[in-house]
């Protein structure tokens, strides 16, 4: 380590040049729309900073930064319930995303090897389709007179069709289905160096099958998990076009007012607010879950 | 040895803590184990040697429940355990490589079995206590395996597996990763637990060394089958097949030809040599073709003309390997074989002025050779 020391920086300054310039400025940009106010003029804020207009004009225009949107959104019932059903349908999203993750990722990482490059394969291929089509394509399987309904009722499971578009359960279904590639692959990952005979200890010492998972295999790809679920979690949370095309107008998820606000309401301050405070509420508990439990 | 169907002390085949009964097990279609039946009494030291490959492991892990039989029976303790699962048997088993679990202490590890068997706090506080001091890891109870040495892992594998007082404990290859020293250590401490436990102990190896040492008895594996039973010593001084005597210590083979056999000598005509040893006949015919195998140390080695008596061989030196407490000669018979001899150096400075290229003869009494037909 300490011999290191010296060059290290050299190592480190690549991944920090991309975080300052595609992360840390882009962030800072929407902060500083958030402090604005909206404005009938191009961008459509102000104040804005004029590098040519001295300092001046850069101590009035820092003056004239404020809290104003934090506290309309702070203040806005609207705005918290949507805040509310965002973190609960990602949240529902997750654990549903990671039991089915879990029940695909163990048989892949069992099969034989030569198979597993295979069912990698498989697990990736949707991605390579459009996301707007594969969340498009929900549509014709959960319309009312879609492809469920049409199964469901040829089995004569149900005699009318249920109404599944256009509520949270689609949503659920669509970021389940377009995020479950992102939980599969780290715990599959995970699972696949996972040493067997483990297993067979545990086993040998008497715990069943379900004990084995729960008290072996589940602590043992911990880090898979969290990494898995904060991949489904955190792009759930913000999803605009899952519950743009297949929740119905009752269904309010953050991403969507975030679209309203600044493309329909053209109140790029607001919409900053939002994000920002969305980003918070999503970030924290992952940074202190984290800190709570070094892997 | 005609003693297939007795336990180490000689009991009946009934009285057996482990019955094996004529199980089988193949892999698409491969045999891994085949037809082997085999009592172990209560107690037992038992090796399973064998190279690798031979099934001894798969013999193993059919006896955790790993493994089902294609065909047979496994009983211990009378009750026929065939089917039932790994997580209900009495027996535990120390891994190769260990197994242990990366996320938890020293002190889980070994209290897991415990925890399972739904034991009271206090009762597997005792045992884990018991246990940490059986296998010396005082002091080590809150680290996690990875921050142990190599012989505290090995130490931590054997205390899990032993914490269950298990009525049978069995061990893969439990001393393969460890260096030679410790390896030597471990073996006398493993010796040592199991005389004080009066466990039973399986052991699965491919090291001839370590099987002689640690057991009372030694099931000799080959291809699936079991070669031969024995005590370490029935093994090394009666192997059945040239298989077992070549892989339990050193042995030189010498083809030839059975001559006369009258009670309990025969004659026998080495191939290129133009002599007629007398050895113990055991069921040789005369005529038959078969081979003498004889153990280097059996061997007397002298400079020609100053023959002893029993049977003789002349050759030359090839080379005189000098290891200190003995000296390991590899001899020229005037036929072309090469025969390997071991002279013991009980005096300092004593090589018994054999160098390469001189002439010398080599004797052997008749009860040192074996014919051996397969």
């Amino acid at each position: 380590m300490a011999r290191g020391a010296g060059k290290g920086w050299l190592v480190r300054l690549p991944p920090m040049l991309w975080l300052v310039v595609f992360y840390l400025v882009p962030f800072l940009i929407v902060a500083k729309i958030s402090l604005s106010q909206q404005a009938a003029r191009r961008p459509p804020y102000l104040p804005v900073f004029d590098p040519a207009a001295g300092w001046e004009a850069f101590g009035a225009a820092l003056g004239a930064l404020s809290f104003d949107n934090f506290v309309s959104v702070v203040a806005d019932d609207l705005i918290w319930s949507a805040y509310r059903s965002s973190l609960v349908i990602a949240a529902v999203s997750t654990v549903i995303a990671l039991v089915l993750g879990l029940a695909i990722a163990l048989p892949m990482a069992r099969a034989p090897r030569r198979w597993q490059p295979v069912l990698v394969m498989l697990v990736v291929l949707p991605l390579l389709t459009s996301f707007l089509i594969r969340a498009y394509a929900w549509i014709a399987i959960l319309k009312p007179e879609g492809f469920l309904n049409g199964a469901l009722m040829a089995l004569g499971l149900i005699r009318e069709p249920l109404a599944i578009l256009n509520t949270d359960v689609a949503v659920v279904i669509g970021i389940v289905y377009s995020y479950l590639p992102f939980m599969i692959l780290p715990l599959y990952a995970s699972l696949e160096k996972f040493d067997p005979s483990v297993l067979e200890a545990a086993a040998d010492l008497g715990a069943r099958p379900a004990q084995t998972f729960f008290l072996i295999t589940l602590p043992m790809i911990r880090p898979a998990v969290l990494a898995g679920s904060a991949l489904v979690f955190i792009p759930a949370a913000g999803e605009f076009i899952v519950p743009d095309l297949l929740g119905g107008s009752d269904t309010l998820m953050i991403g969507r007012v975030v679209w309203t606000t600044f493309f329909s309401e053209r109140d790029w301050p607001l919409a900053s607010a939002l994000a920002i405070v969305l980003l918070s509420v999503v970030l924290v508990p992952l940074v202190l879950g984290r800190r709570r439990a070094p892997a | 040895m005609p003693e297939a169907r007795t336990t180490t002390d000689g009991r009946n085949a009934a009285d057996a803590l482990i019955s094996i009964r004529g199980v089988s097990k193949a892999y698409g279609g491969v045999p891994a184990v085949t037809d082997v039946t085999l009592d172990i009494g209560q107690g037992a030291f038992f090796a399973l040697l064998g190279p690798s490959g031979c099934g001894k492991t798969t013999l193993l892990r059919m006896l955790a429940g790993f493994e089902t039989p294609d065909a047979g029976a496994i009983l211990i303790g009378g009750e026929d355990v065939t089917a039932v699962p790994p997580y209900l048997r009495p027996v535990n088993m120390m891994f190769q490589s260990y197994a242990l679990f990366p996320h938890m202490s020293v002190a889980d590890n070994i209290a897991f079995g415990l925890k399972r068997q739904g034991l009271p706090r206090d009762e597997i506080a005792l045992r884990v206590a018991e246990m940490v001091r059986l296998a010396r890891l005082a002091g080590f109870e809150t680290r996690r395996p990875h921050q142990l040495s190599g012989g505290q892992r090995q130490r931590v594998a054997l205390a899990r597996a032993l914490a269950r007082r298990p009525r049978v404990l069995l061990l893969d290859e439990p001393l393969a990763a460890l260096d030679r020293k410790l390896r030597e250590e471990t073996q006398f401490e493993l010796m040592d637990i199991q005389r004080r436990l009066g466990m039973t102990f399986i052991i699965v190896t491919h090291d001839q060394d370590e099987a002689m040492t640690l057991a009372s008895r030694i099931g000799v594996m080959q291809a699936g089958r079991l070669a031969q039973v024995g005590t370490p010593q029935e093994i090394y001084d009666h192997p059945v097949s040239r298989v077992v005597a070549g892989f339990v210590g050193d042995i030189n083979l010498i083809e030839g030809r059975v001559g006369a056999v009258a009670g309990r000598m025969a004659g026998f005509v080495p191939d290129g040599l133009e002599v007629n040893w007398q050895v113990a006949a055991g069921d040789a015919q005369p005529g038959e073709r078969m081979t003498l195998a004889l153990r280097p140390e059996r061997l007397d080695i002298a400079a020609s003309g100053r023959q002893g008596p029993g049977n003789a061989m002349t050759g030359t030196v090839l080379d005189a390997g000098y290891l200190g407490d003995s000296t390991l000669f590899r001899v020229a018979l005037t036929g072309g074989a090469v025969v390997r001899v071991f002279r013991q150096n009980a005096r300092r400075g004593d090589s018994g002025g054999l160098t390469r290229g001189m002439p010398v003869t080599l004797t052997f009494p008749a009860d040192a050779a074996i014919l051996l037909r397969e």
